[in-house]
């Protein structure tokens, strides 16, 4: 069963001058078709400016389509009465964990996306327990959201998605602002509520490491889908990556640069254990 | 010369509830010329420590030393001290705010009370240093792709001919061909000019990449002063404090517990295809 469909999805920001005259028109998304499965953990990458945030954008019905469709759990994103539908069922996290917290304390921060949804108030505080839960946080349900790291504030924000009971989540560049441990939690927070909970994860980022567990890979350029495919077959492709200002993980490129020196090391590797047992086997020929 | 900090302590909301000790007794000598990466995780006092180095923050205990003067004697010049500490802030296209890259760029050097000529040729100079076209002067800078608009705000402080440039993550939220294009123009800034610069960033492979020096901070207090090659060496310590080290070096580590007698100081990936490719030869 598909989680989202587009066909032909064409998105344009046109811009106008005081007139209302047409002065340019920038197709941020061109001609997309994409297929997402429900429970599955998908990744998009592409440069700055390549459409990413544009198609998130459809998934959730903050912006509809120029020409085409987007079809979110079997309903048009064009239907305005099915909106709210729509946006209960895809949530969305955002870069910045300070421009998405809301509450003073943890627990009310998570509630509100549910109360907004007019969950009785018993089953508010059932989500928000179980949610808080879900994403590590629940110690902290008292606490004040801005005595947080920057870590734990993306896992409120994601608890409070969770309260509402989505099928799917949309992150986009959720780990931007983030340290290396805050990067790591949350990942692992949102592979787990794939894995745990199946919610379908659409995962937009810059960190090429943070895809090589993703069941597929999306690359955009120009508004367009360029690349398909598993983590192993897109980060094969080094060279082509960079074309598209991409990169791949360090050790991906590390094996690439040794194979590139003549060593019979296999393609595609993507993590240190798969690098290590390569070179291992090599030594002891 | 150098900046000397010298047992800077920095109290936020003193005698209230909310006291926090951002900087706990800091000392640090800075040379000139050196390229420094100051990492730490959320909250470890990085950003307070940076702000005071151009004064925005005054010290609730010891002192800085700038050029050999102590920045809080009472005839000391904060003007002065701004104009030759440059701090670059994170997500600095935010403070643009001009109609064109010129005059966005030439607005500080203005400031200062440069006659035109001197305006007109600091603002291209800088202009030109962080790799953008002449064809880019006249455009609005809000025009620009994100990483465009973050070479003009570094222009501007540029042109303002500082002799230490901080950068508080100046690559959060670029796409991978982006960063690498401002940290090699930042490092050929610094190569070509000599300016000290202060990286601040979460990237463990960047700071590996291009920094003499770390700087780890934890807990409002530095964890360790040294060489990439030395500050990696202690990754699990690293780890404990929310920071990590570059993949290679954890490729390196886990070879020699396979009993690959490799070296394990590499940080990059040039370094460890090289300490690879010598113990395979062998």
């Amino acid at each position: 069963m598909e989680m989202v469909k587009t066909e032909g999805l064409v998105f344009e920001y046109i811009r106008r001058n005081d007139e209302g005259e047409v002065e340019s028109i920038n197709r941020a998304v061109d001609n997309v078709d994409l297929r997402i499965n429900k429970g599955d953990f998908i990744a998009i990458l592409g440069h700055n400016g390549s459409g990413k945030s544009t198609l998130a954008k459809h998934i959730n019905a903050i912006l509809t389509p120029t020409e085409g469709s987007v079809w979110v759990g079997g309903i048009n994103t064009r239907e305005e009465e099915h909106l709210w539908d729509i946006r209960q069922n895809a949530g969305m996290v955002f870069q910045n964990p300070d421009n998405q917290i809301i509450g003073t304390v943890v627990e009310e921060d998570v509630g509100f996306g549910a109360e907004n949804l007019g969950v009785p108030t018993e089953e508010i505080w059932e989500r928000v327990e179980k949610s808080l839960k879900a994403v590590g946080m629940l110690e902290y349900r008292k606490h004040s959201p801005n005595k947080l790291s920057g870590g734990q504030k993306q896992r409120v924000a994601i608890a409070g998605i969770m309260a509402m009971k989505p099928q799917c989540i949309v992150l986009d560049e959720p780990t931007a602002m983030l340290d290396p441990m805050g990067r790591k939690e949350v990942i692992e927070t949102v592979m787990e509520l794939n894995k745990k909970e199946k919610v379908t994860v659409i995962l937009i980022t810059h960190y090429m490491e943070e895809v090589i567990n993703a069941d597929k890979v999306f690359v955009m350029d120009k508004g367009k889908v360029v690349m398909e495919g598993t983590p192993r077959e897109i980060f094969k492709e080094v060279e082509q990556l960079k074309r598209y200002r991409l990169d791949v993980p360090q050790v991906t490129e590390l094996s690439y640069e040794l194979r590139k020196s003549g060593l019979k090391i296999p393609e595609g590797i993507l993590t240190v254990d798969e690098l290590v047992k390569a070179v291992c086997a090599l030594k002891k020929e | 010369m150098p900046i000397i900090i010298d047992k800077l302590q920095y109290v936020y909301s003193p005698q209230t509830a909310y006291e926090k000790h951002a900087l706990k007794d800091i000392n640090l000598v800075i040379n000139d010329g050196e390229f420094i990466g100051l990492i730490g995780h959320t909250g470890s006092g990085k950003s307070t420590l940076i702000q005071h180095l151009n004064g925005l923050l005054r010290a609730t205990g010891g002192t800085i030393y700038f050029n050999g003067q102590d920045i809080y004697e009472k005839d000391f010049s904060m003007k002065y001290l701004r104009s030759k500490v440059g701090l670059v802030f994170q997500y600095p296209e935010h403070q643009l705010f001009e109609t064109t890259v010129y005059r966005d760029v030439s607005f500080g050097p203005k400031n200062l009370g440069l006659d035109q000529l001197e305006v007109d040729v600091r603002a291209y100079e800088a202009i030109r240093m962080v790799g953008l076209g002449e064809e880019m002067v006249d455009v609005s800078p809000f025009e620009l792709s994100g990483g465009q608009k973050r070479r003009v705000a570094i222009a501007g402080v540029l042109a303002m001919k500082p002799e230490v440039l901080i950068l508080d993550e100046p690559t959060a939220g670029l796409d991978p061909k982006g960063r690498d294009e401002i940290l090699e123009q930042i490092n050929k800034l610094h190569k070509g000019s000599g300016i000290t610069i202060i990286l601040v960033s979460h990237s463990m492979e960047d700071v590996a990449k291009y920094a003499d020096k770390l700087v780890v901070m934890n807990n409002g207090g530095i964890a360790f002063y040294d060489t990439p090659h030395k500050v990696f060496e202690h990754y699990k310590e690293l780890e404990q404090m929310g920071l990590a080290a570059p993949q290679v070096t954890y490729v390196m580590h886990e070879l020699k517990d396979r009993g690959i007698p490799v070296k394990t100081s590499a940080t990059t990936v040039e370094e460890a295809r090289e300490e690879i490719l010598r113990i395979l030869k062998k």
